[in-house]
């Protein structure tokens, strides 16, 4: 079917399309129903070429016929179609819990100017990862970064403004950083579609310019995907954030800057220049430990479970980056891994923090901040959330029959393929810390006597659905691993292979 | 460096000298407007990284004719108006943002809006 060679382009179109329709409809209830018709089309349209890419191996989709190096190309291979699968699908169970969520939470007349930037958001994520063009992944990286800032300045805290005024300045630092990375890789090959790229730096010495490029583009993606001590602009950003933002964010935004990462390190510049001749590993592994011990430390003094969830995710990035940093098929295998299983478990903890706070609000008025001292005997009165966080907790710590057990599991077989098993320790150890802050949480809400005359009282069932399908995938995708471990590790498999 | 350097590198050293004169003013200014003045500096100047090199002195856009033989590259300059346009919208974004936090806060200094942000948290400790 002549559709189906299409796919690539319309899994950005459809989201593109869907914003300024919802933009012109000014109208909640319109702009709700065309957002999330395109992303679940983009959903449906992840599935195929997930599908397509194992029938047939990597998709390149020329845009406009124009073929590369000239034209833009797009580019799907496996981690694409992972990636896309994630972003994509976190984005249709999200648009549906939004509806009720947003209801106190963005002003009522600003709900469809939230669709059409929620649209152009996922828009521009599905783009990053699509594109094959270096400068199209500039762009791409704008358009969500842009319309992320307006998402968190949609928060009712005034403190929502200071954190998106940050976040815009460091991010579009970060953008800048990536732009000047590309413009010397530009300079010195003369292309800038990635395949052509890589093929060209392999043919010349690593001069200067290339070492300069990989450094700005290395710092610059690391600030967008929140690597320690990059990660002053997080803890706010999600803080402050209307709930089915941060979910979305946490779950999409930082490991697509992951995925960008990936494909520069292994598809463009190539291991032997990343791995061999630069210290880049060991700066990678003592930054990763530092997030992974430093954030999570954090975590557990924070009084508001927002907040300690955020810095939980910079300590969760840390051990993405730490199998990325091993430089082999079983350490990417684990960070891609991580990538997919943290951004559910999160995107799930998001979710039921958003039904929560709108459970602590009094009728009609503004959700107040999940302080740890609203919580107390929350159990009591919203069993299924408070265990779904519970069993989605488990999944940070990296419980077995969880999600976060699996990609755990991976990053130790890759530490002793190594022989460091003092990384193995430190891993551990770290889960340790992940252990006393969701305890805080099953502290507060479960053994805190409850106010007097609590009644049971769950969040709408619009938003605990879509927050337990998220719970429910981070059980079944630790006990299933057949899909995640082998999409994981066939793209290891192809981005190692393309490396050497 | 010998002079015909500086003359040779001349775009270039602009270029770095605006690149980071912008990445200073963003980091040590306080004033919200002040900081994206900055960051606007910063990204102008990444403008120029692209467009200086693309141009040859004495080439022509790429049209095949035969009087020509030198062309300059077309590309850097397609590629900047869509970063100007990314600039410019940032930079619209970062006052919008800006003017909020006026309402909000009644202030654009930056030590100043966290002073108020700690004053709240210190409040909200001494609640709970």
């Amino acid at each position: 079917m002549s559709l189906s060679v299409h796919l690539p382009a319309l899994q950005v179109v459809l989201p593109l399309l869907s914003a300024p329709l919802a933009v012109l409809l000014r109208h909640g209830g319109f702009a709700f129903a065309i957002v999330t018709a395109g992303a679940w089309a983009a959903f449906a349209i992840a599935i195929g070429l997930w599908l397509q890419v194992g029938e047939s191996g990597t998709i390149s989709y020329h845009i406009g016929s124009w073929p590369p190096p000239w034209g833009i190309e797009y580019r799907v291979d496996r981690l694409a179609s992972f990636v896309l699968l994630l972003v994509s699908g976190i984005a249709a169970i999200v648009l549906p819990y939004s509806r009720a969520s947003i209801e106190r939470e963005v002003p009522r007349d600003l709900h469809y100017l939230y669709y059409a930037m929620f649209g152009l958001c996922l828009t521009g994520l599905l783009g990053i990862v699509i594109t094959g063009d270096a400068f199209n992944i500039f762009v791409f990286l704008e358009i969500s970064s842009l319309s992320t800032y307006v998402l968190i300045a949609m928060g009712r805290d005034r403190r929502a403004l200071a954190a998106a005024y940050r976040y815009l300045i460091m991010g579009s630092i970060g953008a800048t950083f990536i732009v000047i990375g590309i413009g010397f890789l530009y300079l010195t090959t003369g292309t800038l579609n990635l395949v052509d790229m890589a093929e060209r730096l392999r043919a010349v010495e690593s001069s200067r310019p290339v070492l300069a490029a990989l450094a700005f583009i290395t710092v610059g993606v690391s600030l967008k995907l929140a690597l320690f001590p990059l990660h002053q602009w997080l803890p706010n950003a999600y803080t402050y954030a209307p709930s089915a933002v941060t979910a979305f964010l946490a779950a999409t935004a930082t490991k697509v800057s992951v995925y960008v990462l990936i494909r520069f390190w292994y598809s463009v510049f190539g291991e032997s220049l990343i791995f061999e001749k630069l210290p880049l590993p060991q700066i990678l592994l003592l930054l990763s430990l530092a997030a992974m011990f430093v954030a999570s430390f954090t975590a557990i003094f924070q009084d508001n479970l927002k907040r300690l969830f955020a810095y939980s995710s910079v300590g969760q990035i840390g051990y993405i980056t730490l199998g990325m940093s091993f430089d082999s098929v079983n350490g990417l295998n684990a960070a891609i891994l991580h990538l997919f299983n943290h951004g559910i478990t999160k995107a799930a903890i998001f979710l039921l923090i958003g039904g929560m706070v709108l459970g602590l609000a009094k009728a009609g008025a503004v959700p107040p901040a999940p302080t740890f001292d609203r919580l107390a005997g929350l159990a009591k009165r919203m069993p299924l959330t408070c265990f779904g966080i519970v069993i989605a907790g488990l999944s940070l710590i990296g419980v077995p029959g969880t999600a976060g057990f699996v990609s755990k599991w991976y990053l130790i077989l890759a530490a002793l393929e190594k022989g460091q098993f003092w990384i193995v320790g430190a891993i551990l150890l770290s889960s340790l810390l992940a252990i006393a802050y969701v305890w805080r949480f099953v502290e507060v809400a479960y053994f805190k006597p409850a106010p007097e005359g609590t009644t049971r009282q769950e969040a709408p069932l619009s938003m605990l659905i879509p927050a337990w399908i998220l719970v429910i995938g981070t059980i079944w995708f630790g006990l299933d691993t057949s899909f995640t471990v082998g999409t994981a590790t066939e793209a290891a498999q192809q981005l190692v292979k393309v490396g050497r | 460096m010998s002079s015909g350097g500086v003359v040779e590198h001349f775009s270039y050293i602009v270029t770095v000298f605006l690149m980071v004169a912008g990445l200073y003013v963003v980091m040590a200014r306080g004033n919200l407007i002040k900081k994206l003045v900055g960051l606007s500096v910063f990204q102008t100047s990444v403008y120029l990284l692209y467009i200086a090199p693309g141009k040859l002195i004495g080439g022509t856009a790429p049209i095949l004719a035969p009087q020509y033989t030198v062309y300059s590259n077309p590309l850097p300059h397609v590629l900047i108006l869509t970063a100007i346009v990314v600039g410019v919208a940032t930079l619209a974004l970062g006052l919008a943002i800006t003017v909020r936090i006026r309402e909000t806060y009644g202030t654009i200094e930056e030590d100043e809006i966290i002073a108020a942000d700690n004053a709240v948290q210190v409040a909200e400790d001494v609640r709970s």
